[in-house]
């Protein structure tokens, strides 16, 4: 399965956590928000304007610019 | 005797934490500021059963780390003022992400209640949960409440005096790997053995000594047992235990919800279908524009009316008493001085009640996270968030309830340098002067003069922002990471409970500023400049020649002659700073025209003032200093005067250097000369 960043998915695709690769305080805060590894995560839209991104996580909706997205290390799930 | 108790409210932001408020304390809350910081603290009493209640509202918090200033708050507070209740007000809906908040509670060892709020809202979503069973896993009372109903508050009262009254604290629920409970054994044992940290939960401290807490260790260096501390803590990597902890914390509430509760999240909730209309890619802008412009329509149009009751009210009240008091300089104090400042604030009074108003329903329905959702692009570019557009979009229409609505923005800098670029915007006060100058002027180009000082003012506010940015308030962006919560219907009662705090805010805290600043002017309009043989208060010496303010007018005219204004145009932008569209009706005064506008636009094009100057004028009518009213609730909203004055010189200085450029190049080059 191939690893990607989270910013680089497509709207309407789901994928599996594997990784968060930001700094100290950015990786504690998207983990505090449930984004811990193996977590399943759903990508929904992204703004009109291309950024940021909307998420469906954990039966919520979550909004992380690409530059935040892309520290997220995941891998696609059917 | 009453007994009295303080209970601690904490949440995640939107789970109805301020609806549970609302209906414990009712209209008995009041509002303040954290000490040392500008997040708003809101407190509030009930007396239930002979016991009397001191309900504090924690902010919105997700987590109890140090990363946002909202956190340390919270945390603070529960460690240092040790509530004796803490009250987790909990989203049904999002049961998961909530309980995530209840373990780092728990772990902290707090006595803890939990508001399992919206429950309808979640069976309606499909889920059905069984709060005794919850109750059983974490052993703290769960008691289910529709706060926007006041549904169940009262068994949350009887819960809160029972736990109260009870003499145990918590257990945590949770228990880690082998390793971790080893390590954090071994630091427990240590800290037991010192009395410094006897105020501190000792598992909690443990743990988030070993998640290289920041602000913990800190505390920790300070002890003499920081030596074998450090060598556990040695033996550990932090990053990777930040990692497991979060991890195993949400396992443990995953296996609980799966003997709790039926989720049902794989089909589409209503909150996605609106989602897919409101922030799709084509219809999502057009109809933020349409929404931003219909409250905007509706707090400015619609306020109209009621500002211009206030206005007529207030100077016919100043007429009657100056008619009523036969002493000359004291009909002229109360009437043009104390009457007219109570007016100048009032006057305001609609627009903040319907712009917060509004801002409450956009809030409150879920709009709002959306709206930031929609522009963060373009506020990005600038190293803002996409919440701080509503407040300057808010700034055309008048720049008091802008500079208020950036309450709405998290990030404290991010604020900060919101409210400091606000004032840019042209606000609708500065119209007139701009009409009346551009009228006389430029004559069939005036809408464009118009236009482009209106772009100008925003030109203004980006770079500003980019450049505070960039160095008084330099740092890395906030993350952007924010929840987008499910549409809900606003209340009423909330709405207005809201809209009636900001009022009081504005009239109490910015009120005093607003008069003093009004009444001073007065003064420097009606005591007679020295040798002027003028009486004080007299009609005649009020704002003329020969008044302190015209004598102030020459004074400062060398530092203005360099852009072409000459003593008159400096006393009408020192009584702009009351009002700016007062500058009309001093201009009017000090030009001999009378109260007739089009007799004032007359004088002027006739070459008491050249068209350069004109446009010099108005630039500078736009970026120098605010209005007194501005400047009350920049300092209210701000916490500081440096800041507040930080401002002033700022704008001042650039709408100095603006018009300065522009009438040495224009007068040199010939330019509308």
């Amino acid at each position: 399965m191939p690893e990607k960043t989270l910013d680089l998915i497509e709207p309407e695709t789901s994928v599996k956590i594997l990784k968060l690769t930001g700094q100290r305080s950015l990786r504690k805060r998207i983990l505090d928000m449930g984004l811990t590894p193996g977590t399943k995560v759903e990508v929904m839209r992204r703004a009109p304007l291309g950024d940021p991104v909307e998420f469906k996580i954990k039966g919520y909706n979550l909004s992380l610019r690409k530059k935040e997205a892309q520290t997220v290390l995941v891998e696609t799930v059917e | 005797m009453t007994k009295k108790i303080t209970v601690a409210l904490a949440g995640n932001p939107n789970v109805g934490k301020t609806s549970v408020f609302n209906a414990i304390t009712g209209s008995r809350q009041h509002v303040g500021n954290w000490p040392g910081v500008t997040v708003e603290r809101k407190m509030g009493k009930r007396t239930y059963k002979n016991i009397e209640m001191e309900i504090v509202d924690l902010p919105g918090t997700y987590s109890l780390t140090t990363y946002s200033l909202d956190e340390i708050i919270a945390r603070d507070f529960l460690i240092e003022e040790k509530p004796d209740i803490v009250v987790q007000v909990i989203d049904a809906t999002n049961l998961e992400r909530n309980l995530y908040l209840s373990t780092q509670l728990m772990e902290l060892g707090v006595k803890l209640v939990i508001a399992l709020n919206m429950k309808d809202l979640a069976l309606a979503k499909g889920n059905r949960i069984d709060e005794e069973k919850i109750q059983e896993f974490l052993d703290v009372p769960v008691i289910p409440t529709i706060a926007s109903k006041g549904t169940g508050i009262e068994s949350l009262l009887d819960a809160i005096i029972e736990e109260a009254s009870k003499a145990r604290t918590n257990d945590d629920p949770l228990s880690y790997d082998e390793s971790t409970e080893g390590r954090v054994h071994e630091l427990e044992m240590i800290l037991k053995s010192d009395q410094y940290f006897a105020h501190y939960p000792s598992r909690w401290f443990s743990i988030k000594l070993l998640e290289g807490d920041e602000n913990i260790i800190k505390k920790a260096q300070e002890s003499e047992k920081y030596t074998p501390i450090r060598e556990i803590l040695r033996k550990t990597d932090a990053d990777n235990f930040e990692t497991k902890i979060a991890d195993q914390r949400y396992s443990t509430i995953q296996a609980m919800l799966r003997q709790v509760c039926d989720i049902n999240t794989c089909h589409l909730s209503g909150s996605d279908m609106v989602d897919r209309v409101v922030t799709n890619k084509l219809l999502g802008i057009p109809i933020f524009l349409a929404l931003m412009w219909a409250a905007f329509e509706l707090t400015f149009t619609f306020a109209t009316p009621f500002m211009n009751m206030i206005d007529i009210f207030f100077g016919w009240l100043a007429g009657a008493t100056a008619e009523v008091i036969s002493t000359e300089w004291l009909a002229s104090l109360v009437g043009d001085g104390i009457i007219a400042g109570i007016g100048s604030v009032l006057i305001f009074l609609p627009n903040i009640l319907l712009l917060f108003f509004m801002l409450s329903l956009m809030e409150d329905s879920g709009y709002m996270a959306r709206a930031a959702f929609i522009m963060d692009r373009v506020m990005g570019r600038i190293g803002l968030h996409g919440k701080s557009f509503i407040p300057l979009i808010m700034g055309f229409g008048c720049n008091v309830p802008a500079i208020m609505a950036t309450r709405t923005i998290e990030d404290p800098r991010d604020r900060l340098i919101t409210i400091l670029v606000a004032p840019f915007i042209s606000c609708g006060a500065r119209l007139p002067v701009y009409v009346l100058l551009a009228g006389a002027f430029f004559g069939r180009d005036a809408g464009i003069v118009i236009f482009g000082l209106y772009a100008l003012g925003i030109l203004v506010a980006v770079l500003s922002a980019k450049l505070m940015r960039t160095t008084v308030l330099r740092g890395e962006d906030a993350p952007f990471i924010m929840e987008l919560p499910d549409y809900r219907l606003p209340t009423l009662k909330g709405s207005f409970i809201h809209m009636w705090e900001r009022a009081k805010i504005y009239l109490k805290k910015a009120g005093g500023i607003i008069l003093i600043g009004v009444v001073g002017v007065w003064l420097l309009a009606s005591i007679p400049a020295p040798g002027s043989g003028g009486i004080f208060g007299s009609e005649e010496i009020y704002g003329s020649t020969d008044s302190l303010v015209g004598a102030l007018g020459h004074l400062i005219e060398p530092l203005v002659a360099p852009l072409g204004f000459d003593w008159r145009i400096a006393v009408a932008l020192v009584f702009g700073i009351v009002a700016k569209e007062i500058v009309v009706g001093s201009m009017g005064v000090l030009y001999g025209a009378g109260e007739d506008e089009q007799n004032l636009s007359n004088i002027l094009a006739a070459g008491a003032m050249t068209p350069l100057t004109g446009l010099g004028l108005m630039v500078f009518t736009l970026l120098y200093v605010p209005c007194f009213a501005c400047i009350g609730v920049i300092k209210r909203e701000t916490g500081s005067w440096k800041w507040t004055l930080f401002q002033l010189v700022y704008g001042t200085g650039l709408a100095w250097g603006f018009a300065f450029t522009l009438y040495q190049v224009g007068s040199r080059t010939g330019f509308l000369t």
